[in-house]
């Protein structure tokens, strides 16, 4: 590891005030832009530095993921018109009546109902993309679930309809939706990926 | 099932009407090194002028407010860029405003300048947008690009919007295209065309002379789609004027009535809910009895194979200026294909043909300035500027330039605007020498739909010329 990467900022939250540790920019020299005739054109401007962001509320999500859970939301409130309405994205508010939603585990329920909605299979990538191309995106379909999540299918080729079950990524998790990947119902523990498990 | 209220569904009424009297448009390039943002909207201004005979100081002093479309601030490393523009536009202190919304907006940007004029607040409003994209690699774009999707639930899944966007056409390609070999010879179909029209347009960077075949053998991007399939990613600037009545018929004889509405859906495609199909005046619920039967996975609506805010802009739009049935009441459309598929599925949500059965508006040779079958002229042409497949997609420009194109049609110019031979040298271009003039004969209305990502955002816009306005529908 080189001294910067060592250096890179790291953030601890104290009484709900960011404490930042550690460089969180590097400088480089920028270079000028020349065309065929020998004329400047521009120039670069090199920047590297690192965002914070926050899970507010969604953090038991993203948390979740690496204890192997599939943590969604649910309106349980009797005024609207979506009670009952699970949602997975989980919401941290129902978008009917914007009360606070109810965390609830799917976990049981995606293992024993999810189903290719729809996919693709995706043959480039943008920067810093860190998944092994082609990206198999699907979306899944769980019983009593009313939106249709988006992840990527981690073994075997897409189908509509497939059944699929969640792995997570327990052993070394990232916190951030990689940590959730798709297997077609049947697959062996031999075949994950690397650091990830049933749950 | 989301259901919407009344006051939810109430068709927009304006406290007074609005026209265009004038657009302009920059050159559009992939790249464009030798042109700082600021020369490039100059360009669209000055052309704007020049069409009304008018130095860009005369229009200036017209105008009493600005909005301005520019999307990816990102990509220039330049915040507040729209107050930059409004600067070298020299148009402080007149108040102004920046609009994002992805790639509907240009569209958005007219809109929020039409209310401003339908409201009494300003006479004359500006609508500028542009885009550059050409200032990072290409990796480093679709980077940004994924970034206007939901950073912590699709964003990490390969930073590639293209992966978001295309499980809609998967769903699409399957449930509604049957996966027939036919379905993707008409998708393929699109792209010739819009490509060949771009041809004949002296800002557009994608003409090409190609076949079915070429399309169909070009890199996949995303089984089904090709490279072919995928719009361009562009650089340039577009701009219109938006005025009231008296200002309007003071800066030209012939102002075009413009109304423009909007819709939305969900960021994410993932959270899309289930809800009735809602209809446009020319569908019934007869229309759509048992369509999961006669298209079997297509239960959901919206689903994956709809543009709901597509559907509800052109609900209020349609509504609002008395269109019942876009192909009868319209002359022609600039869609935003920038997809094959996705061209097709809008087809479906404004109405040009019932959900699953868009492919019969290309099949039938109707969406072409003269039909291929018949040799007549085309029932209601789409993308005469080549489109975003073979025009332009500079973000921010692009729902601004597909009404200056409907305008310059309905203004019976099309031809002097796109067959100047001094435009063409000036854009360092050569004219081809069987140059078509696409001018659609007659012409007296037509709509624009400009729509973001996975259809976050969509506009409509409506033009029609003064001596055929349709009576509005609904009060």
């Amino acid at each position: 590891m080189s001294i910067e990467e060592k250096n890179r900022g790291k953030v601890r939250v104290v009484n709900n005030r960011y404490k930042f540790e550690g460089n969180f920019h590097y400088a480089s020299a920028n270079s000028p832009m020349i065309n065929e005739n020998g004329k400047l054109v521009g120039v670069t401007n090199p920047r590297d530095m690192t965002y914070v962001h926050t899970y507010g509320g969604e953090a038991v999500f993203f948390e979740s993921l690496s204890q192997g859970k599939l943590v969604a939301s649910r309106c349980d409130n009797d005024d609207c018109r979506s009670k009952g309405s699970i949602f997975m994205p989980f919401r941290i508010h129902c978008p009917d009546c914007l009360a606070r939603a109810t965390q609830v585990d799917i976990t049981d329920i995606a293992k024993k109902t999810g189903k290719i909605y729809s996919f693709m299979i995706c043959e480039r990538s943008g920067a810093f993309n860190t998944l092994l191309k082609p990206i198999k995106f699907i979306n899944i379909e769980f019983e009593g679930v009313v939106t249709i999540l988006m992840g990527y299918l981690s073994v075997g080729t897409p189908v509509m309809g497939m059944r699929v079950v969640p792995i997570f990524n327990t052993k070394k998790p990232t916190y951030t939706i990689l940590d959730l990947s798709w297997v077609p119902e049947g697959t062996k523990k031999k075949d994950l990926p690397k650091n990830f498990t049933f749950g | 099932m989301i259901t919407f209220s009344d006051k939810q569904l109430k068709v927009p009424k304006m406290s007074k009407p609005v026209y265009m009297v004038t657009g302009g448009c920059s050159k559009f390039d992939r790249s464009m090194p030798d042109k700082r943002t600021e020369e490039i909207c100059i360009d669209a201004f000055t052309e704007a002028s020049q069409f009304l005979g008018m130095k860009p100081r005369e229009l200036k002093d017209y105008i009493h407010t600005c909005y301005y479309g520019h999307f990816a601030d990102h990509f220039g490393d330049q915040l507040l860029g729209e107050a930059v523009i409004h600067d070298r536009l020299g148009l402080d202190p007149l108040g102004n405003i920046g609009v994002k919304t992805g790639g509907a907006t240009g569209g958005s940007t007219i809109w929020e300048a039409y209310k401003t004029v339908a409201s009494g607040y300003s006479d004359c409003t500006l609508a500028m947008g542009w885009e550059r994209m050409d200032e990072v690699p290409t990796d480093e774009g679709n980077h940004l690009i994924s970034c206007a999707a939901d950073k912590d639930w699709e964003t990490p899944l390969g930073h590639i919007y293209t992966g978001y966007y295309a499980v809609m056409a998967q769903k699409y390609w399957q449930v509604y295209g049957k996966e027939e070999a036919s379905f993707r010879r008409t998708m393929a179909e699109i792209a010739v065309k819009n490509h060949n029209y771009a041809l004949m347009n002296p800002h557009a960077h994608g003409g090409m002379r190609i076949t079915v075949e070429d399309v169909l053998n070009s890199p996949i991007v995303a089984y089904p789609l090709r490279a072919l399939d995928a719009c361009l990613m562009s650089v340039g600037a577009a701009c219109a004027i938006l005025c009231d009545e008296k200002t309007a018929y003071k800066l030209t004889d012939t102002p075009l009535k413009i109304d423009v509405t909007a819709g939305s859906h969900t960021l994410r495609v993932a959270c899309r809910r289930d809800m009735e199909i809602p209809l446009l005046p020319n569908e019934t619920k007869e229309t759509y009895r048992e369509i999961d039967k006669r298209f079997p996975g297509g239960e959901r609506y919206p689903g994956f194979t709809g543009f709901l805010a597509a559907r509800m802009a052109a609900y209020y739009a349609y509504n609002m200026t008395g269109i019942h049935d876009p192909t009868e009441d319209l002359d022609l459309v600039e869609l935003h294909d920038a997809f094959t598929i996705s061209d097709i599925q809008t087809y479906e949500d404004i109405g040009i043909r019932p959900y699953g059965e868009g492919r019969t508006y290309v099949e039938s040779g109707d969406c072409y300035h003269t039909n291929p079958k018949t040799g007549e002229p085309g029932k209601l042409p789409a993308n005469l500027s080549g489109g975003l497949l073979g025009n332009m997609h500079a973000v921010g420009a692009t729902g601004i330039m597909q009404v200056v194109e409907v305008g310059q049609h309905l203004w019976n110019r099309w031809g002097e605007m796109h067959g100047d031979e001094e435009k063409w040298k000036r854009f360092g271009r050569e004219k081809p020498k069987d140059w078509k003039n696409l001018q659609v004969k007659g012409a007296k209305r037509g709509l624009a739909i400009s729509h973001a990502g996975v259809g976050s955002h969509v506009t409509c816009t409506i033009l029609q010329h003064p001596d055929h306005v349709l009576e509005r529908r609904c009060d």
